[in-house]
Order: C-alpha cells, then structure tokens, then sequence
C-alpha cells in the first residue's frame, strides 16, 4: 500500500518556479489497478517519479507499507527501489548490447542472488510477458512492444508490491498498446498485482479500477470505474514486416 | 553485493561494448608502448655510450695538445706536446701503471688494389694495453719493432677487411705514404663498429718508425718530436687526481708556464669525460621522455575523449542500474573495475609492444635497448592513473544523480 500527503515538488528555471506539484494526497491500496491521467505538464510524471522513488520531493510526506520513505538514506532508497517497486518507462530503458534475459536479471544481480537461481526467476518473468522465445535478442533485435514487454518483466523479476508504469503505451501503437495493457491487466487479475499507470489518454485509463485525475499539480477529481475496459489479450503475433515499422518507429534507449 | 559480482557485472558492461572497450585500451597501448619503447631506447643509448667510454679503460688520464685558433694556434712554439713531455713525465710522476705516447696523422694507406685515407698512430707496445684491444690473429708492436724502426703494421679488423678486399691480411704489404709496411696482427672485431673509439678502424705502427719514414717534418717541432697525446693509466681510481695535478705541474716547468698561465694541454680523467657524456645522454634520455610523454597524453586523450562521449549513455546506464536497485557504491565498485580492467588490459599489452619495439630496435642493431623496470611502472601507473581518472569520474558525477535525473540526461 501507498500513501502520499501535501506532495510538491517546484523547480527553480530562472526567475520562475514552476509548480510541477502542488500538494498531492492520495492512497492506494495493495491489490488494486489504478490510472493516474492528465493533460502534458500535469505533474503526472513527476508524481510517478517520485512514487518510484527516482526522484525526492520538495515537501510532503510519503509511505509505502507503512515505511516513511521521506526519511530514508540512499541505500534505503536503493533497497526499497529493488525489493518494492518496479517501474516500467515510456522510453522502456533497456541495457543497448545486452540480451533481453540479462536485463530482465539486472535487478536481481544487485540483489546479490546466485546466478542459478537469477536466470530461473528472469526465464519465468519473460514467460509472464510472453517473450521466453526470444531472451536472447538484444533489444535493437525486438520491436518496441516486445521490448516493452521485456522492460515489464524486469519490473516484475523481484516480484515488487507495486508495479508503477510512466506512459507505457507512450511509444507505441495502438495495438501493441493494447497488448501491454493487456498484461498488466493479466498480472492484475491473476496475481493481484498492485499496479499504477500514468496516461494521458482517456480510453488507456478506462481499462483500470480507478482513475485519478491531474492537473495543474494537483488531484481534480478521482472516478470509480464501474466496468474496467478489458484489452485485447491475445494480439496476433506480429509480422516481420510489422515488426519493422514499430522498430523504426521506436526512440533510441538508454 | 559481493566483489565477484561487481567483476561480473563489470566484465559483462565490457563485453558489451566492446568496441568502445577496445579503443579505450588501444588508447593505453599506444601510450604505454611509447614510453617504454622510447624510454628503454634512452637508457640504452646512455648505457652503450657509457660503457664504450668505460672501455676505454678505467683510471685512464688523457694528455693531449688542447685545439687552438686563429693566428699563433697549433703549432706555434711552446704549444706542442713533446716527446721529452712523455719521457719527463715517466721519470717524475708517481702511480703510473702504464703510459702510452701517441702520435696521430692523416696518411694515405694502399694496398695493390685500394687506397684509403686513414688515421696513422704512431704507438709504444704499451698502447694495446691502455686500451684493452684484444688481437684477432698475428701479434701487437713489440719493443724490437719499436727499437729497430721496423715497418710494420696492426690493423683494426675493419680496416684490414676494407684495404684487402677481404683477403687474408697477415703477412701482406701496404703502403703507409711512401713506405711499405707489413702487417703483422689485426684486431679481433669488437662488433660494434661505430666511432673511432673501437679498435676496428685502426692502423698502428711502431712510433720510432712513424718518426723516422712517416710523419717526417710534421712531427717535429724545432727539432724536436711532438706528440698528439699521451695515454696514462693510473695504479689505483685513488691516484687518478694526483697524476692529473703533477702531470699538469710537469708541463708547466716543461713549457716555462707560471701557475697562472692558461695551459695548452688538456689532462683530463674518463671520469670526467664520462661526467660530460652522462649530461649529454641524460638530456637525450630526457627528450626521449619528453616525446614519450606527449604520446602518453595523446593516448590519454584518446582514453577521454572515449570516455567522455559515452558519458551520455553511460549516465542513462547508471540511471538505470540506480532504478533497479543499486546502490551508488555498487556502482562506483562497477566503474572502478571496468577501468581497472581496461588499464591492466592496455597496460599489459603496451608494455609488451613496447618491449617488442625496443627488441626489434636492438635486432636492427641500431641501438641495444634496455627495458628497465621503472620505465615499465612508470608508464603503466600514468596510462592507468589517466584511464582510471577519466574512467571513474563522469561515473562518480552520474552516480551522485537522482536516477530520473540520470535517466533523462541528454
């Protein structure tokens, strides 16, 4: 479970200082599948950030199972971001000239887990997302849902209590969009994953339980949604041809 | 985290990038190897000429007629050295274990087939031992000789080759000026050839006969004989500076000099002549130094050039690896044995082109070449100090950042 209290976050750019959050609050629960949406510039990704501990806060205080996450050291940090969060990126972030086994591993290599037993929780979590064909290709070698896909199961290796996703479906295609979705939706159904997303796209954001909404720094409005949107679960397999596109289509990682 | 870890995540981010790896290492090579090849090929021209003074004989003392200009200059009276100097100086200067008198001319050397232009030195039996020749074949000038003018003559191994055209020189006649001269030894070669400090460009004769058929008027001076030089071994390195200042004093009374007067002759000890050699050598070695030095920036350069344009994607590496879960130290850990890695690596293989360079250097003969140890550690240490510096620290900065700051660098 987390919780957020009066969250801000200013940035000083010359003169101005931008309120990229303004007083956050909000709570979620563990088990639950929950959006958080909002126009660009809405604080969203910072929140997220933050959330995935990858940023500090100006202010405000922030939990996560109970610890105060303000309070902590970087090497607290640094164990709280390997054993409870898992965050997924727009850009997906992967490790370029390494294959998509040993990124899914990295996590687990700073956890100081024998190599054995890395490579058969990094095997399962590909399985999850659907890849374990194609651990061995290097992420130029997949297209970007597949690597997205690979970014998933890296946030998933260490089986975190809550799985926070920055605009996953940002760089993709509407259908290979759908099909991240759908995953996250599968972890949410049949693991009880806790997962949180960032869109700004309303259609995204239906396929969760609750959708909170951003703007200007701070919380609008939250919605129940009564009847999550289900996403596609089984896409057709991509074509080479298709494979191609989205390719060329994805920015270059890390 | 434990240390094998570290190295394997270390080796891995290595394997994969590999290029950028190699060119970082290739960087190291070319600095080291130019240190070492060029540093060892210093201290080994310093050592050649070092021990080509040196074997000219230790406690060696050099008497010789000091170069004049202008009007009044060789030759003008008073400023020759005599042979009564030589016989002056055998009778009063204590400690002297052997004394050599020579006197040295420009003669024009042929035998039926060639003619040369050679260096003639009239010498005493006592000459080879001052200079530690050793004879290849025949015999050196004996006291016979030196008693009965005999024309006879011992070559330096080069010389015989050449004025012979490679025959067998012992035994055969060659004109020295007009007269005909038998050789009756040649010099064992002493394999390196160059300068004419080595016995293998020499022509010697018995001095008497030089003064009486050879050198003729040239080498008198108001009647009587001159000399070029004369050689001195001291008994003991102890006696060295005692036979220099009476040696000095014997010329004075000799030449009517006072104490103050500027003396035409120069007395001078191989320790001084090594003094000055080892100040000529040691700014060669220092040049060399310098030139290695500049290579050993340029490969820096390279090393941080390298480092520098990966910073990019290297800072969003550690953006990452922080968002996983490591820890700021793991990752230092990481960089610093990355670095490591690349500097053995480089450091390995630079000194062992060097070393190949400096052997092929003394294979071509050109000059033996000495690989020392502090070369070796001096070259590896500064190429290592550079990669480790330009290694570690854009990863130090990176790794200070918060990771979404890491990750958003551009």
């Amino acid at each position: 479970m987390i919780e957020v209290k009066d969250l801000t976050k200013f940035y000083q750019i010359g003169d101005m200082e931008v309120r990229a959050l303004d007083g956050v609050s909000l709570k979620i629960n563990d088990g639950e599948m929950v959006s958080i949406m909002g126009p660009s510039g809405s604080g969203k990704s910072t929140l997220m950030a933050i959330l995935g501990c990858l940023d500090t806060p100006t202010s405000g205080m922030y939990w996560i199972d109970g610890e105060e996450v303000e309070k902590m050291n970087e090497n607290q940090l640094a164990n709280l971001r390997a054993h409870k969060i898992g965050f997924v990126f727009q850009q997906f972030n992967l490790l370029p000239r390494t294959d998509a086994l040993e990124n899914v591993m990295l996590p687990l290599v700073y956890d100081g887990m024998p190599s054995k037993e890395r490579i058969e929780r990094a095997k399962e979590a590909l399985e999850i997302v659907g890849l374990a064909d194609r651990m061995h290709h290097h992420p130029n070698q997949l297209s970007g849902g597949q690597q997205q896909r690979v970014a998933i199961a890296r946030a998933l290796v260490n089986q975190p209590s809550i799985l926070l996703a920055d605009e996953p479906t940002g760089n993709l295609d509407s259908k290979t969009g759908a099909e991240i979705i759908a995953i996250f939706q599968k972890l949410h159904r049949e693991r009880h994953q806790t997962v949180v997303y960032v869109t700004h796209d309303a259609f995204t954001a239906r396929h969760t339980e609750r959708i909170i909404h951003l703007a200007d720094g701070q919380v609008k409005s939250e919605e129940i949604v009564a009847q999550p949107l289900i996403a596609a679960v089984s896409a057709p397999r991509e074509t080479d041809a298709n494979k191609k596109e989205t390719a060329m289509k994805q920015e270059a990682v890390v | 985290m434990n240390l094998l870890g570290n190295i394997k995540i270390a080796l891995r981010a290595l394997r994969a990038n590999l290029l950028r790896s190699s060119l970082t290492v290739l960087g190291i090579v070319i600095g080291v190897a130019a240190v070492v090849a060029l540093l060892s090929i210093g201290r080994g021209a310093t050592a050649s000429i070092t021990s080509r003074v040196s074997s000219l004989g230790s406690n060696l003392v050099t008497v010789s007629a000091a170069f004049r200009f202008g009007p009044g200059g060789a030759g003008s009276s008073g400023s020759s050295l005599l042979y009564s100097d030589y016989q002056t100086i055998v009778s009063t200067v204590p400690n002297i274990a052997i004394i050599a008198p020579v006197y040295q001319s420009n003669e024009t050397v042929s035998s039926s087939t060639r003619s040369a232009s050679y260096a003639v030195m009239g010498v005493t039996p006592d000459y080879m031992e001052v200079r530690s020749y050793t004879l290849g074949e025949g015999r050196f000038l004996n006291a016979g000789d030196y008693v009965a003018n005999s024309p006879v003559v011992v070559l330096g191994s080069q010389v015989a080759a050449d004025i012979f055209d490679g025959l067998p020189p012992m035994g055969r006649t060659l004109k020295i000026g007009n007269t005909d001269f038998t050789v009756v030894g040649v010099f064992a070669s002493s394999g390196t050839s160059t300068g004419t400090s080595s016995g293998d460009n020499v022509v010697l004769i018995p001095l008497s006969t030089g003064y009486a058929k050879v050198f003729g008027s040239r080498a008198s001076e108001n009647g009587k004989s001159t000399l070029s030089s004369i050689l001195i071994s001291a008994s003991t390195a102890d006696a060295v500076d005692s036979i220099i200042s009476n040696v000095e004093l014997t010329l004075r009374s000799n030449h009517s000099l006072g104490l103050t007067d500027t003396l035409p002759f120069s007395v001078s000890s191989q320790a001084q002549a090594l003094a000055t050699l080892s100040s000529i050598t040691g700014t060669l070695t220092a040049f060399l130094g310098v030139i290695a030095g500049i290579s050993l920036l340029v490969g820096g350069i390279g090393i941080m050039n390298i480092e520098l344009v990966s910073v990019t994607e290297r800072t969003r590496e550690i953006g990452l690896r922080k968002a996983v879960g490591a820890t700021q130290r793991v990752i230092l850990t990481q960089f610093l044995i990355e670095t490591m890695t690349l500097a053995v690596m480089g450091g390995a293989l630079g000194i062992a082109l060097g070393w190949a360079i400096a052997a092929v250097v003394t294979l071509l003969g050109l000059i033996t070449a000495k690989v020392t140890i502090d070369v070796v550690l001096l070259a590896f240490f500064s190429a290592a100090l550079i990669g480790l510096f330009f290694g570690i620290y854009p990863a130090y900065q990176a790794s200070k950042l918060r990771p979404i700051v890491a990750l958003r660098y551009e």
